[in-house]
């Protein structure tokens, strides 16, 4: 089990002072202006080391991310936007860093935007956290009014503010260009990359978008050395990381833990366990919603990072683990989930929009077993057009789950159908 | 209630609207729809089209735009709502801790449905998408406040709370810490700096 002195979450459950007071009793704000004297390229250079990938799902590696800004400031200034609109089904680590420990993305902030030439950010926290975003706004106040931000931020002669931007409940939001579009002002519907936000982000200007967890966890990597965070966890899986453990365990609860962490360990360690006993364990979403379920035997030895959940065809998403003991019809968990996709698709693009209903229409069924067996392949066919034929990632999130649901429990969908049939014979 | 012809934020609330505005760069005072749109509501309780109008000419926006995007985001209320609008997650990992007992407790106990307002306007309800506060589920939304933890009982006290007038502590309503296994945490028992 990781140990407390390499947790960066020190207060993760509000137990202490979240306040400037006992944020630096905890270790923020120590020597921040030091940092960032090495220099942007230092912390680049830094953050790479570590190995960070980051931590909104997608595990693309933060520090290559950063370096992906201009190296100039040109006539276009640049933005850093933190991505808090944390709604991935299943996810609630944001939160916690949010309302607990607010001073360690704020310091965050400034030297991610400082690494990245940046003066200004933008944090888009989703409109439902309102108590959140209240000790976020009070921990940018006390900030500025201590000079860690402002005109010249921590004594470094870097100009740097952070604006606070609440959303208004749209899950699409979360990915990045559409949380762009919906700071401009504009509905929450993502833009055609290529052009990247690097280039072409906020206003048109260069932009770097990161999850709160991932810029939360850089000071303390830049004060502790990317070799301390890069010793943690497996290679290319570097780290620490908060898990969100819900569903049928004793005791769900946040925790962070070493990346890597088998998920038996995790559940049975911090979450009392599979309730009824692990042999009482029907299947685990690993990472959000999004992510394909995984059968209890692959929860058996699996390891809880990235490549290792690729592995088993699935993915650690955000971490967010959605415990289903045998008591859960795993049908209408998948349906729900498939309702979920249709009600944030934004429209835009005809596959996810219509794809989405249809799938949830179709899934309805299978969970009453109202299908012919037949339909089952034609359901997978149509996750698979969905699937990497939209301008986003939504579409392929809400096919992921369904493709996970048949390659894994067929024979429950096969049942349904059978007993059904049987049921009307009778009748 | 019929759709208002007039809308003027408060003389308060308009020193609000300069300082959200004074957030974006010079010209890019559109990206305060939604922060506006938000105060229109905290307001006067749900969006009307002469306060959609009014934020348009505020923002220089055409009124449409503000349309589109007030109907795009749920948390926007383009008719009224209760007083009290109780808002219930029901995806999956609420789903798993008995969301659909919660919802049913909600609906007999305010002899409402999803969708519907108690006749003397005091509540209101709705089945919300993931809240974010999973490993606190079962979780309702009211106001500002989560109430997490719920079940059957607790969940009726809750209603009988708020039909008395109050305002029920938020939170996890089972008495644990936050997002900590119930019980006490399994780590962070070793950190000594930083109480409060």
């Amino acid at each position: 089990m990781l140990a407390d002195r390499d947790r960066v979450f020190t207060n993760l459950y509000g137990i202490h002072d979240w306040r400037l007071k006992g944020a630096r009793a905890r270790g923020d704000w120590d020597g921040t202006k030091d940092i960032l004297a090495k220099g942007r390229d230092w912390i680049i250079d830094e953050m790479k080391t570590s190995g960070l990938r980051g931590r909104g799902g997608a595990g693309f590696p933060t520090g290559l991310k950063w370096s992906f800004m201009p190296k100039e400031i040109g006539s276009r200034p640049h933005y850093l936007v933190v991505n808090a609109d944390e709604g991935e089904p299943g996810t609630c680590k944001d939160r916690d860093i949010l309302r607990h420990d607010p001073h360690k993305l704020v310091e965050g902030c400034l030297v991610a935007g400082f690494a990245m030439g940046a003066h200004v950010a933008y944090i888009y926290i989703r409109g439902e956290f309102f108590r959140e975003a209240e000790n976020l706004q009070a921990s940018i106040d006390e900030a500025r009014a201590a000079g860690l931000l402002g005109p010249d931020a921590c004594g470094s002669g870097w100009a740097f503010d952070i604006i606070v931007h609440r959303g208004a409940g749209a899950y699409i939001c979360g990915e990045e260009t559409a949380l762009l579009e919906s700071l401009e002002g504009k509905k929450g519907q993502p833009r055609l990359k290529p052009p990247f936000p690097a280039g072409v982000g906020l206003y048109g200007c260069p932009t770097t978008v990161n999850n709160v967890e991932s810029i939360a966890v850089a000071p303390t990597i830049l004060r502790r050395g990317a070799h301390w965070f890069a010793g943690l966890g497996r290679p290319k899986n570097s780290g620490t990381k908060i898990f969100c453990i819900s569903g049928h365990v004793e005791r769900p609860c946040n925790v962070e833990e070493e990346m890597g962490i088998p998920l038996k360990d995790l559940i049975e360690k911090h979450a009392g366990g599979v309730r009824g006993g692990w042999d009482n364990l029907l299947a685990v979403i690993p990472g959000g919603s999004s992510v394909p379920v995984i059968r209890k035997e692959v929860c058996d030895t699996v390891l809880m990072d990235f490549d290792s959940l690729r592995d088993v065809r699935s993915g650690l998403g955000t971490a967010a683990v959605i415990v289903m003991d045998k008591s859960t019809d795993i049908v209408a968990a998948i349906a729900r989930l498939a309702k979920f996709y249709k009600h944030e698709s934004c429209g835009q693009c005809t596959p996810c929009r219509e794809g989405t209903g249809w799938m949830w229409r179709v899934m309805e069924r299978m969970v009453k077993g109202q299908a012919a067996l037949s339909e089952i392949d034609m359901l997978d066919e149509v996750t698979r057009q969905v699937e990497g034929h939209t301008i986003c990632a939504l579409g392929d999130a809400a096919a992921w789950p369904i493709q996970g649901l048949i390659r894994n429990f067929r024979t429950e969908l096969e049942q349904r159908i059978h007993q059904a049939r049987a049921g009307a014979r009778a009748a | 209630m019929s759709e208002p012809t007039t809308f003027a934020f408060t003389a308060e609330n308009l020193k609000i609207v300069t300082a959200i505005v004074a957030g974006y760069p010079a010209g890019r005072q559109k990206s305060a729809v939604l922060p506006l749109l938000d105060l229109v509501q905290r307001q006067e309780g749900w969006v009307s089209i002469a306060a959609m109008d009014a934020v348009a000419a505020l923002l220089d926006m055409a009124p449409i735009r503000v349309y589109e995007v007030a109907s795009f985001y749920t948390m926007l209320h383009l008719k009224p709502v209760g007083r009290r609008h109780i808002q219930v997650c029901t995806n999956l990992p609420c789903m798993l801790r008995g969301s659909a007992e919660v919802a049913e407790t909600c609906k007999r106990e305010l002899g409402i449905d999803f969708g519907e307002t108690t006749p003397d306007g005091a509540f209101s309800l709705a089945e919300v998408e993931c809240l974010g506060a999973c490993v606190n589920a079962p979780v309702v939304w009211v106001g500002d406040d989560y109430y997490e933890d719920l079940d059957v009982e607790k969940t009726r006290a809750l209603i009988d709370a708020f039909k008395r007038g109050e305002v029920p502590k938020a939170g996890s309503q089972s008495g644990r810490q936050t997002s900590a296994p119930a019980g006490g945490p399994t780590t962070l028992k070793d950190i000594g700096e930083g109480v409060a």
